[in-house]
């Protein structure tokens, strides 16, 4: 052990000789692992926040959307044909045991005016248990309610950026606001959410009875999509199965004719966001990673120019009494020491670069204890990766010719 | 009788290409504790090959070396590595100290390779105590690079001497330096001597030789002639002599 000791402080003592190649040596480490570290984390970031968007979802909920991925082949998307009518919203709710609550909900963008101020912004229709389904409150106001949907109403429930936006400095409730010269009354204010994972605030949106926006905003007569909830999470693979069989019939698909329309349930739309967050995170931690290998091949590229250089010295150590294995463990041990020191540098640095990028761009990141022990580790073993091969090149030198090595 | 070095019919053969280098071609010789021997010869005669199995830097092709009552022909790299750290202290022609190392550290080396390790603190006292010998105590913080190449020197047989090996090996020791230095630096050995040390030194000066007790003589990888020194030099006389000589020139005062 004292054998290891001595050892470590005579590669600390060469490091020291040549500081600024050490300090270059280094910084290739510094910039792989800092790098991998501020990646993982930005991935991270991402995959939490929708991890935490879908679950504000809401529980249990199915969304069915009009249109199909595969319509005879071609691609329309979601909500890209109206296939969906109030009907069917209705008939899902009376016929299919288990759901609770629905909302049919149409989706589109419009210039609003208040007074001499006007924005322009997303309005959704929807229904009253939107809110609910959503876990979304009204902070001030109330929501609109069932015979406001029934009577088609001209009443509106606004996000925060709309109040702060259109009523600065004034109550919004009671107000009149003009949605393509349609006047609403704004019953209610959302409470605040935020930034959305593409950067998109939440907040900027008017939410209108589905009628009120089918009949007076944009004069359609087909829903884009409906949420569904389901009373249980166990039910939710049986009341969508029941929905597609129900809209089938309805929509008199035959057999072996593609749905016109797509269900998915939260669980499917989590999966698919966070398969997207971790590929995300796997690329770019792949790229980070390659800039790893990059710095542990500079590594090993400086302790061959060290075993050459310091061919004499080695020579000297085994004539004097230093075992294969002695010289072996100086090298190996001073190889790791600059990956070991580089890695902990660039883990700081890692740590610092995605804590900017959260304050100055509003990034989400999230540095895992776990990533953090991952990339000491890592740096360590391509420390002892990358300099076990000059080091053994170093132990296997004869004393003789070392010796004579000019 | 104690011999330090007992080689029977010792053969060193080099595979170079296509053509055996045969080096030395049996060579049987014993060297008893208290001795100073010099090897002599001319290049090419064996004599740098048999130093390096002596010093156990390098193995014989064939016969059989008692170094210190141990037989070292058939040991492995690493228990070579050991015998050399226990038994044999090196002393070289190009010194060999580690640069951008202060004098003690050079010597406390050998005993970073020792097995049964000691006390950092017991280090340093072995160490400085070493350097006494050669007198080089008030030098030792001084890196290589400070010190003249007889000092230098000095700090080597320092760092030779810290383990107290059975055997003192000096390869050429005096190649480096001046006619003054070199004889100052077999006064260290002759001391050394005295004192009970024994040593062997490869050399090709004649005059360097004549400071040992005993020349053996090689030619084409055999002992063509080993005997003792029979008017030996003495370092003291011949430095005073030096030192009259060069007062008669007038290049000192």
């Amino acid at each position: 052990m004292m054998r290891i000791w001595a050892t470590i402080k005579i590669a600390g003592r060469a490091l020291r000789r040549n500081k600024l190649r050490t300090l270059l040596t280094m910084l290739g480490m510094i910039i792989g692992v800092g790098a991998v570290i501020a990646m993982v984390g930005i991935g991270n970031g991402a995959k939490a926040q929708i991890e935490s968007q879908i679950a504000s979802m809401g529980q249990n909920v199915i969304i069915v959307f009009s249109g199909s991925m595969t319509r005879s082949g071609i691609h329309t998307g979601w909500g890209g044909a109206g296939t969906l009518t109030i009907e069917d919203s209705e008939a899902i709710v009376r016929e299919i045991p288990g759901v609770t609550v629905i909302s049919p909900e149409i989706m589109s963008t419009a210039q609003v005016a208040a007074g001499n101020q006007n924005w322009f912004t997303r309005i959704l229709g929807e229904g009253p248990d939107y809110f609910d389904i959503r876990q979304w409150p009204v902070v001030t106001g109330s929501p609109f309610t069932p015979q406001d949907v029934r009577g088609a109403n001209k009443v509106a429930v606004v996000g925060q950026t709309i109040a702060d936006q259109l009523y600065p400095g004034e109550d919004p409730l009671g107000q009149i606001v003009r949605v393509k010269n349609v006047p609403f009354i704004i019953v209610g204010v959302l409470k605040a959410k935020g930034l959305s994972v593409q950067g998109q605030d939440q907040d900027d949106l008017i939410i209108i009875p589905y009628t009120s926006a089918m009949k007076r905003v944009q004069r359609v007569t087909t829903l884009r999509t409906i949420l569904v909830q389901a009373a249980r999470p166990t039910l939710l693979n049986p009341v969508q199965q029941q929905i597609i069989e129900l809209l089938r019939q309805r929509h008199k698909i035959t057999p072996g004719k593609d749905d016109d329309f797509t269900v998915r349930n939260q669980q499917e739309i989590a999966d698919m966001a966070t398969a997207q967050s971790k590929t995300m995170t796997l690329l770019l931690g792949a790229i980070a990673g390659v800039s790893l290998v990059v710095g542990g091949i500079g590594i090993m590229n400086i302790m061959l120019v060290s075993v050459t250089e310091r061919t004499r010295e080695i020579g000297i150590r085994m004539a004097i009494g230093a075992r294969g294995r002695d010289i072996l463990l100086q090298f190996l041990i001073e190889a790791v020491t600059l990956s070991v020191i580089g890695g902990v540098v660039g883990i700081g640095a890692g740590v610092g670069v995605s804590q900017l990028l959260a304050a100055k761009m509003s990034w989400p990141t999230l540095i895992s204890s776990t990533s953090v022990v991952y990339a000491f580790f890592f740096s360590a073993a391509v420390g002892i990766f990358f300099g076990f091969y000059p080091a053994r090149k170093a132990s296997r030198l004869d004393p003789i010719d070392a010796l004579r090595y000019e | 009788m104690n011999a330090v070095i007992q080689l029977e019919d010792i053969h060193k053969v080099y595979h170079t290409g296509e053509v055996d280098v045969h080096a030395v071609r049996g060579v049987s010789a014993a060297i008893q504790t208290g001795e100073f021997v010099a090897i002599m010869g001319a290049s090419g005669s064996g004599k740098s090959t048999l130093m390096n199995i002596i010093g156990c830097l390098d193995r014989a092709t064939r016969g059989r070396y008692l170094l210190d009552g141990t037989d070292v022909s058939q040991l492995d790299r690493d228990d070579l590595a050991d015998i050399r750290n226990e038994k044999i202290g090196f002393v070289f022609q190009g010194f060999n100290l580690l640069s951008r190392t202060s004098a003690l550290e050079n010597v406390e080396l050998p005993m970073l390779y020792v097995h049964r390790h000691l006390p950092g603190r017991e280090q340093r006292e072995r160490a400085l105590r070493a350097l006494e010998t050669v007198g080089l105590a008030e030098r030792a913080d001084h890196h290589p690079n400070q010190l003249s190449g007889g000092q230098q020197q000095r700090v080597a047989i320092a760092r030779a001497l810290v383990n107290q090996p059975a055997l003192l090996l000096a390869d050429e020791p005096t190649g480096n330096l001046d006619s003054q230095t070199s004889i100052e630096i077999m006064g260290v050995f002759q001391t050394l001597n005295q004192q009970g040390i024994t040593i062997v030194m490869v050399t090709h000066e004649l005059d360097i030789a004549r400071y040992a007790k005993r020349n053996v003589i090689m030619r084409d990888g055999r002992i063509v002639s080993d005997v003792p020194v029979s008017d030996r030099l003495q370092a003291e006389t011949e430095l005073r002599r030096l030192r009259d000589a060069q007062q008669a020139v007038q290049l000192t005062v």
